[in-house]
């Protein structure tokens, strides 16, 4: 019983970190029709980034500067990159964001380097545990848990109630009629890069101490993040959610199963399924304007 | 729209390859042959990445695992000593019909394994196989899919090879014997042979560029240009667009299991790294800089530059190098630089020998051919 519920606890917490991707992806996507292949690095580079703030600042600060910091990077690439394509193509566009991943991921190599690196635990120590159900929890967990559902729940008000995050919505839903209505597409864009950014460096702090950053661990996560978001339907906020924890949980459960070694196969696998039976998704795509979108 | 046969360019293209080596024992560099060889072998996928990225318009980046696949697939059946678990009889009968190949191993023991020729064939079929279970539901749909699919493709490849001690693991597959062609010519590495293995890399290389130019004259051709033009135009015309994607995208993987197989037998093993992303995103990046839907460009900087990143130009940036090629190219000519610089010199060319009529550069849009690397016409 007590393995179950490790199992579990596990899954979740890796799958909440999927989540967070996957919502990385949806928010790009929506409002500007890219995936963004380069989605983990951002992870990647938040972990990274509040380790070395670390060593000047305390760790809430270093984390703030490590958000901000990358969702700056996240802006700066906008900019550089895909402001100044008119109508790209899907592959244009692909191909762009995999160059930017392999370049972002390189460049973390040559800043810092190949070591894995971890933030310390934000309470307590590694062998610091809580006893739920029967399971022993790292209370790094908790923090997992909590970060991802507070931010979920601030994107959520974000997107309903703030205007810029209105504004946003209605970029995604209808570029054209959102220009019309004197919403600046353009910042909207950069404005999502730097927001997707920031989220994912927050998802790379709280993971840190458990999952420990290395410069490689973006493509990975990019994967099942987006095997995350299409499982919930490309643009779809919450169900990205639960597909995140639902890839999360498959995962963990696999060790059970199957050689430790394969675990990463089995969120390669769902999407390979997902792409083959359901493509728009477990949770179709209607609630969100993106279905007008093409593929 | 006129038609010249693309034997003359690859003839031409012969001509230089003979040349280089020339070079190169003129130079005193013989050694540079055998990367010249591996980058000939990794410029096959190349070429037949090509054919799905260019001409179909989609992106694969789980080459490098069909690359592994065929690669792993011959080191494998090579390696094993299968003769000793079946019954004499049968492989008395199989050795007859070339199907099994007796040869000592490393310590001096009797093996009896599957033979190249063999091996070679079952390594096309599983990655034919492959191509078509991963392409059938993810050509149907568009983009992104395909990219993604074909990523966690190669991802679940490169997880299985490395967690499969019957595969190796880490150190992956070595002591492949040599592949016995014809009598006197036999794909291995080593000193001896570096001269015959060049040409017979380069001799591969240029077999497929025929194949690919010739396939891409033809009906199938033109079918996979009208879909990267405009799928649903493509489809209203009443081509099987979904059909021809997969077709293409099945013919490239193969493409580069061969490539992975004769690979495998020159190098004399194989390891996990070939199906990696990084080796994946490479042979993108190199389709992207040969100009997308041009076979030559693809083959010639395919090779040259693999051949440089072989040698250790690009120093600890060697992947860097690859990832910037791509942002570069996809943001500031995705085209290509072939094309700009072959209707740059074409200009110029015209403006050296005034003819009549205006002073444009032929057209050089639609034939893949009329950006050869010497955009002169050839009559």
């Amino acid at each position: 019983m007590s393995q179950v519920v490790q199992y579990i606890l596990s899954g979740v917490t890796v799958g909440s970190i999927y989540a967070i991707v996957a919502i990385g992806f949806n928010i790009i996507y929506s409002t500007t029709g890219v995936i963004n292949f380069a989605q983990g690095e951002f992870v990647m580079l938040g972990g990274m980034v509040a380790v070395s703030l670390l060593r000047v600042f305390p760790l809430p600060v270093a984390v703030a500067g490590a958000v901000v910091t990358v969702a700056l990077c996240g802006a700066l690439l906008e900019i550089a990159f895909f402001r100044r394509l008119r109508h790209p193509s899907a592959l244009q566009m692909i191909i762009i964001t995999i160059g930017l991943s392999i370049v972002i991921q390189e460049a973390a190599l040559h800043i810092w380097d190949e070591k894995v690196r971890s933030l310390p635990y934000f309470t307590g120590t590694e062998i610091t545990s809580i006893h739920l159900f029967g399971a022993a929890v790292s209370p790094q967990v908790l923090w997992v848990l909590g970060t991802v559902s507070l931010a979920v729940l601030g994107l959520h008000a974000y997107f309903r109630y703030a205007l810029a995050g209105k504004a946003m919505r209605a970029c995604a839903s209808n570029p054209e009629a959102a220009l019309l209505m004197g919403i600046d597409a353009a910042t909207m864009r950069t404005a999502s890069f730097a927001l997707s950014a920031g989220l994912g460096a927050l998802a790379g702090c709280v993971m840190s101490p458990i999952t420990m950053t290395h410069y490689e661990m973006g493509t990975g996560l990019a994967i099942k993040g987006f095997a995350a978001a299409i499982l919930g339907g490309l643009g779809n906020h919450s169900a990205a959610l639960v597909a995140g924890l639902a890839v999360g949980l498959a995962e963990s459960c696999s060790v059970a199963v199957l050689p430790a070694a394969y675990k990463d196969a089995v969120a390669f696998g769902i999407l390979v399924a997902v792409l083959f039976v359901r493509p728009h998704g477990l949770f179709g795509s209607a609630e969100v304007g993106t279905s007008s979108r093409e593929f | 729209m006129e038609r010249r046969s693309p034997i003359l360019g690859v003839a031409a293209l012969a001509v230089v390859v003979v040349a280089v080596h020339l070079l190169t024992a003129a130079l005193g560099k013989p050694f540079y042959l055998t990367q010249l060889s591996m980058a000939a072998y990794y410029a096959i996928v190349v070429m037949g990445l090509c054919l799905v990225m260019g001409y179909a318009g989609q992106i694969s980046l789980g080459h490098g695992a069909f690359f592994a696949i065929g690669g792993y697939t011959s080191a494998f059946l090579t390696t094993r000593n299968v003769g000793a678990r079946l019954p004499a009889g049968l492989r008395e009968a199989l050795g007859h019909v070339g199907a099994l190949a007796p040869r000592q191993d490393l310590y001096g023991a009797d093996v009896v394994a599957v033979s190249p020729w063999l091996a070679c064939a079952i390594a096309l079929a599983v990655a034919a196989a492959l191509a078509l279970a991963v392409g059938y539901p993810a050509l149907r749909l568009k983009g992104y899919y395909l990219a993604m699919g074909t990523l966690g493709f190669g991802l679940i490849i490169y997880r299985v090879l490395l967690g499969t001690d019957a595969l190796g693991g880490v150190d992956g597959i070595v002591s492949v014997p040599p592949w016995h062609l014809l009598p006197g010519i036999e794909i291995t590495g080593g000193k001896p042979h570096r001269v015959v293995n060049y040409y017979v890399a380069w001799g591969a290389a240029l077999a497929v560029l025929l194949l690919i130019l010739n396939l891409t004259e033809s009906r199938v051709g033109r079918a996979l240009r009208s879909i990267h033009g405009g799928e649903r135009a493509a489809n209203a015309m009443g081509v099987d667009t979904a059909g021809y994607k997969l077709k293409a995208f099945a013919l490239s993987a193969v493409i580069a299991a061969l490539a992975g197989c004769l690979f495998t037998h020159y190098n004399g093993g194989i390891d996990p790294s070939e199906a990696g992303v990084m080796k994946s995103v490479r042979y993108v990046a190199l389709v992207a800089t040969g100009g997308m839907a041009n076979v030559w460009g693809a083959l010639v900087l395919g090779a040259g530059l693999t051949f440089l990143s072989l040698r250790g130009w690009f120093g600890s940036f060697d992947h860097a190098v690859f990832g910037g090629l791509l942002i570069a190219i996809m943001s500031l000519a995705p085209e290509g630089p072939l094309r700009p610089l072959a209707s740059w010199l074409a200009r110029v060319g015209v403006r050296c020998r005034p003819r009549s009529g205006t002073g444009k550069p032929e057209p050089e849009t639609g034939s893949p051919r009329s950006e050869a690397p010497n955009p002169r016409p050839e009559t």
